[in-house]
């Protein structure tokens, strides 16, 4: 089919058999989207590198190379330090309660109850939400003067708290908050895996006399391990990589407390802030943090992949 | 790893149900201690504290300024003042801002479709050489963090002088990694027959395409076109960064202008927050069986 000379007469001419070619036909499909994801993914990627050894501006064409400088001032950055300290502590809050709630949530959803499409509902509508919407909203409830945050917890006997006034207080509202928009997703992507859950498994354990405490702890939960460890990189991933919540809602502060290194990265690359000329700073950074993650996702599925059975 | 049945709407009824949409439910024996089923106790609490925002904020929207001002909190104004929201929507140009977010959020949404299925079309259907590498690169580059490329990618959208125009959200995002991720799988599922019959009939690819292929996908296409209009409407990073002049704001960076310009009229704020929020409420609750789809499928990839 894709010979290319052939001197045989009568033979259709070469473009007419490279039309009909199979070879031509693929790529002509694949064409128009592999050409975007080149030039907007691929491309970027390697510029992004060449960005990270030079001392560069978005304003400015001139882009001298300075090597490895831009990396190696990272660690004493103390900006950058702080800035990779919060996203440590935000995502070991952040990670562990999401999925740990959305596993609750799951089970509880997967359950043939009334009102249950009332509840799947609830849960899952913040998904739709933005980010700017959510924050907008959050601000309001957890206002320390007039929000319904305060109020609620001052008829228990709690508070009044600053939550994002609050330089002890921001990190753990921004996880609330969070936690409450991706709260909808994790417990979504848990009820498809409890549902995909071959019900033999479950009878048979009941049929032997397993209680159900037990048909969860050894039936059920070894079988949610793919998805669990989905999540865990997922939402790690996600947490590491923060940003709208932040620049909207606290802006890093109260005194650098939400700052992370998305955050800076944009403050660095798209503001004067820190002097003009930090682009090439910012992709270092950007790049080791790709690294991180890169690093991070492949342990995660090591370990997971040693504690997780895949079914079928 | 898990493939993911998309057809399960159609075909296997022992699929996966959540991936109709229609999320199946478990029988279990009941104990009864008590006059409704015990997971009440945990679904109650967490379903008010889920709505419980939104539903303030409403409140809060229909009051005066000086109710909002007030502690405790005012949770049922006596009267409505739903002037609010014309006073909130002419304050600003929100109109403007909601046309621009619609023409970016249509304009990607078709060309995702286009693109996807003929890209997925040619992945699925057609050996062609290097078809495999270029396939892996595609899939690659879903691991690659958007803040890596963002410095770049500006950086070439301002040399093809689209900084400040709706083009700067268009053109990077005309064709989406996941979408034809999500299409190749679902076209590597249908039954390959009736397009080679079509072959024999002499029928192009791409007639076969429209007028085979794509009818058949049409659960497939409408989970791809409501999780990018997800994506699309709501995103904030990128027009953060490439739109600075206020007519062409997308409703997200207008909504944080608008934040800006007032914080101490929460009652107007949270009129505008509302009136934002809407649009996508509504289509999530209308189609909410394509985006727990989607979802799902996104959770599949891995």
């Amino acid at each position: 089919m894709a010979t290319v000379a052939s001197s045989r007469p009568g033979a259709p001419s070469f473009a007419r058999r490279a039309l009909r070619s199979d070879h031509l036909a693929g790529w002509l499909f694949v064409l128009p989207s592999v050409f975007l994801v080149a030039l907007f993914s691929i491309f970027p990627i390697i510029w992004g590198f060449v960005l990270s050894l030079q001392k560069a501006s978005l304003i400015s064409p001139n882009r001298p190379f300075v090597g490895f400088d831009n990396y190696t001032r990272i660690a004493s950055d103390p900006r950058a330090v702080k800035a990779a300290t919060n996203a440590v502590i935000y995502t070991s809050l952040f990670v562990p309660t999401s999925i740990i709630l959305a596993l609750f949530l799951a089970i509880a959803l997967n359950q043939r109850i009334r009102l249950i499409r009332f509840y799947r509902l609830a849960v899952f509508i913040p998904v739709a939400v933005s980010t700017i919407a959510t924050g907008i909203m959050f601000l309001w409830v957890f206002d320390a003067n007039f929000g319904i945050a305060n109020w609620a917890l001052g008829g228990v006997g709690l508070g009044p708290f600053g939550w994002f006034d609050s330089p002890t207080g921001a990190m753990p509202s921004l996880v609330i908050m969070t936690v409450w928009g991706w709260l909808g997703f994790d417990t979504i992507i848990y009820l498809a895996a409890l549902q995909g859950i071959p019900q033999e498994l479950v009878e048979a354990a009941a049929v032997d006399g397993a209680s159900r405490w037990s048909t969860f702890r050894n039936v059920t939960l070894p079988l949610l391990g793919p998805a669990t460890l989905l999540l865990v990189v997922w939402s790690t991933i996600s947490a590491v990589q923060l940003f709208d919540e932040v620049y909207f809602v606290t802006k890093g502060g109260p005194l650098g407390a939400t700052s992370v290194p998305v955050f800076y990265i944009y403050r660095l690359a798209f503001t004067s802030l820190y002097g003009f000329g930090a682009a090439g700073y910012a992709a270092a950074i950007a790049y080791v943090l790709f690294i991180v993650i890169l690093i991070l996702t492949l342990i995660q599925f090591w370990l997971g992949n040693r504690v997780v059975h895949y079914s079928s | 790893m898990t493939t993911i049945d998309l057809r399960a709407d159609e075909m296997a009824p022992s699929a996966p149900t959540v991936l109709r949409g229609e999320i199946g439910m478990v029988e279990r024996p009941r104990r009864r201690w008590l006059p409704f089923s015990p997971w009440h106790l945990l679904l109650m609490p967490v379903a008010f504290l889920m709505l419980v925002p939104f539903v303030w904020v409403i409140m809060t929207s229909l009051e005066t300024l000086a109710q909002t001002q007030h502690f405790p909190p005012i949770l049922w104004p006596g009267s409505f003042q739903l002037n609010n929201y014309p006073r909130a929507f002419s304050s600003v140009p929100f109109g403007t801002w909601f046309l621009n977010t619609t023409i970016v959020t249509v304009s990607v949404v078709l060309s995702n479709l286009v693109f996807c299925s003929l890209a997925a079309y040619g992945f699925a259907r057609i050996k062609f050489w290097g078809k495999g590498i270029a396939y892996f690169f595609l899939l690659a580059t879903l691991m690659i963090p958007v803040q890596v490329v963002i410095i770049p990618t500006f950086l070439i959208v301002k040399q093809m002088h689209l900084l400040n125009t709706l083009g700067a959200l268009i053109v990077p995002n005309l064709a989406n990694v996941f979408g034809i991720f999500l299409l190749t799988q679902f076209f590597r599922t249908l039954p390959i027959e009736l397009e080679e019959a079509a072959r024999i009939d002499g029928a192009s690819r791409l007639k076969i395409l429209i007028t085979i292929v794509l009818p058949l996908s049409l659960p497939a296409l409408a989970t791809l076109a409501v999780i990018q209009f997800l994506w699309t409407w709501n995103d904030f990073l990128w027009p953060l960064v490439t739109i600075y002049k206020e007519s062409a704001f997308t409703l997200q960076l207008g909504l944080m202008s608008f934040q800006g310009s007032h914080v101490n009229d929460t009652n107007l704020l949270m009129a505008g927050n509302v009136m934002s929020m809407l649009p996508m409420l509504l289509l999530f609750i209308a189609a909410q069986r394509y985006f727990v789809r989607g979802i799902a499928t996104q959770g599949l990839k891995g």
